[in-house]
């Protein structure tokens, strides 16, 4: 979920806007000159994947896959957030310039933790069990994202209460959705393209074994 | 997507400089955040109704995301003046009502829409190729400039790719309802969307390389401040200026 403008207040954006630079940092530093067109193809797929709406029940919801992003860009997930963000504030006027910090912050922060430690468990071997964790490692992602966004409203003022939890209710069932559609894409992935999960790392056999 | 076509015009805007519109922007935007007046409020949303009708961008395109965007602080407005903590409350029936939420919303409310209106006055009437290029020149990292652009220059592609991975699965008598099915289906897709950019980005690179590429973008164009920018600098420099002295007249009485 994106916070408008002019809702939040002032300490709040400039503490997303600090861990935003401070991330944006570290992940443009671990992107290899060589790896932009693919990096970038992949903010673009992630891009593309947000304007999917999936039926949850009698509505529907667009999917975030930030705990995927994790995954695939490690800390990269920070550039393609804020690349993803900022083109949704200059195309559509979703969220905008001064919230671009703390929603990058909000679901980048998820997605390099859940993200660095989902890598962990994938295996070629155990496809099943790799995909079953990952799944329930990117559900928490999401929840975690929305937790977020919850607490930085209430952090903006007590009255936002009712509001926060609100959005918090409102992210278990697409957390829950996004674990499953993440796990097949993780088991798709297994099958088909492994080797797209060593897309960061300088060495690509190193986990493959 | 017809998301870049608001860039395509011919007014003021249109042509101006983007380096200028988007170091404004941005200080207009945090400007607007931080103002918590009434009477500056209000000016800022006339200025930016003022700009965005010399865009001239069709009246329904602007109603139209200007209903979106509202949709959040339309949420507001149904939970904050309940649950905001204030001593004028009157009730309607049941529903206690606070009045200082009632305010907050309202000032939130004339913040979103200002800002969102300068934005898209200022920043979706420049294409985003040229908004890339002013990144650069706004001492952007080299390597996140070219990120935006080279995801910018592939969503299209994706897209498109996506429309047709679509299409086959409602072909075969897919249709998206809240089961399993519907999950795995969706996943199936995106996975061989992710498997399908992931080829072409290396495709994209070898080609890349193969043509010479080093890391450095040649361009043939560049910017060149006119007589309109320098003047609409200084506009933008008096309309900021004057929201602040109107903000802080409490503070100077």
């Amino acid at each position: 979920m994106h916070i408008s403008e002019g809702v939040l207040a002032v300490p709040v954006l400039l503490a997303g806007a600090g861990v935003t630079v401070i991330g944006l940092g570290i992940g443009l530093k671990k992107i290899d000159a060589k790896k932009v067109p693919e990096v970038s193809l992949l903010s673009a797929t992630f891009f593309v994947a947000s304007l999917i709406h999936v039926p949850i029940g009698p509505s529907n919801a667009h999917l975030v896959l930030n705990g995927l992003l994790g995954v695939l860009l490690g800390w990269g997930a920070f550039p393609a957030i804020f690349i993803g963000l900022f083109l949704q504030a200059i195309l559509f006027q979703f969220g905008g310039l001064t919230t671009l910090g703390i929603n990058t912050a909000n679901m980048a922060i998820p997605a390099v933790v859940f993200g660095i430690l989902a890598k962990r468990f994938i295996s070629l071997k155990h496809p099943i069990f790799s995909s079953v964790i990952l799944g329930i490692l990117s559900a928490v992602a999401l929840f975690f994202a929305g937790l977020l966004v919850a607490l930085s409203l209430w952090f903006s003022g007590k009255s936002f209460l009712l509001a926060s939890k609100l959005i918090l209710l409102a992210h278990i069932p697409i957390a829950v959705v996004e674990g499953i559609i993440t796990a097949g894409i993780i088991r798709f992935l297994l099958k088909v393209k492994p080797e797209i999960f060593g897309l960061m790392d300088k060495d690509i056999k190193g986990f493959m074994e | 997507m017809t998301c870049e076509r608001l860039s395509k015009g011919n007014s003021i805007l249109h042509r101006a400089d983007p380096r200028i519109k988007i170091f404004f922007s941005i200080l207009l935007s945090i400007e607007i955040v931080y103002l918590n007046d009434f009477l500056s409020l209000f000016l800022a949303l006339l200025f930016s109704i003022f700009l965005i009708v010399i865009t001239r961008i069709e009246t329904g395109i602007i109603l139209k995301r200007i209903l979106i965007i509202n949709f959040f602080v339309f949420f507001l407005w149904l939970t904050i003046p309940f649950s905001y903590n204030g001593s004028h409350i009157f009730s309607i029936g049941p529903l206690k009502i606070n009045y200082e939420g009632v305010i907050f919303c309202l000032k939130v409310t004339l913040k979103c829409n200002a800002i969102v209106l300068f934005n898209m006055a200022l920043l979706s009437t420049s294409s985003i190729f040229y908004l890339a290029h002013a990144l650069d020149h706004l001492y952007c990292p080299s390597i996140l400039v070219q990120l935006f652009f080279f995801s910018w220059r592939y969503l299209h592609v994706i897209e498109e790719e996506y429309t047709r991975l679509k299409r086959a699965a409602t072909l075969r008598g897919f249709k998206p309802k809240a089961n399993l099915l519907t999950y795995k289906t969706y996943a199936n897709i995106l996975g061989s969307l992710f498997v399908r950019s992931y080829d072409r980005g290396q495709r994209v690179y070898n080609a890349m390389v193969l043509r010479g590429f080093n890391g450095t973008f040649w361009l043939l164009k560049h910017f060149s401040l006119s007589r309109l920018d320098i003047f609409l600098s200084f506009f933008m420099l008096l309309l900021i200026f004057t929201l602040l002295a109107i903000n802080g007249r409490f503070f100077f009485n």
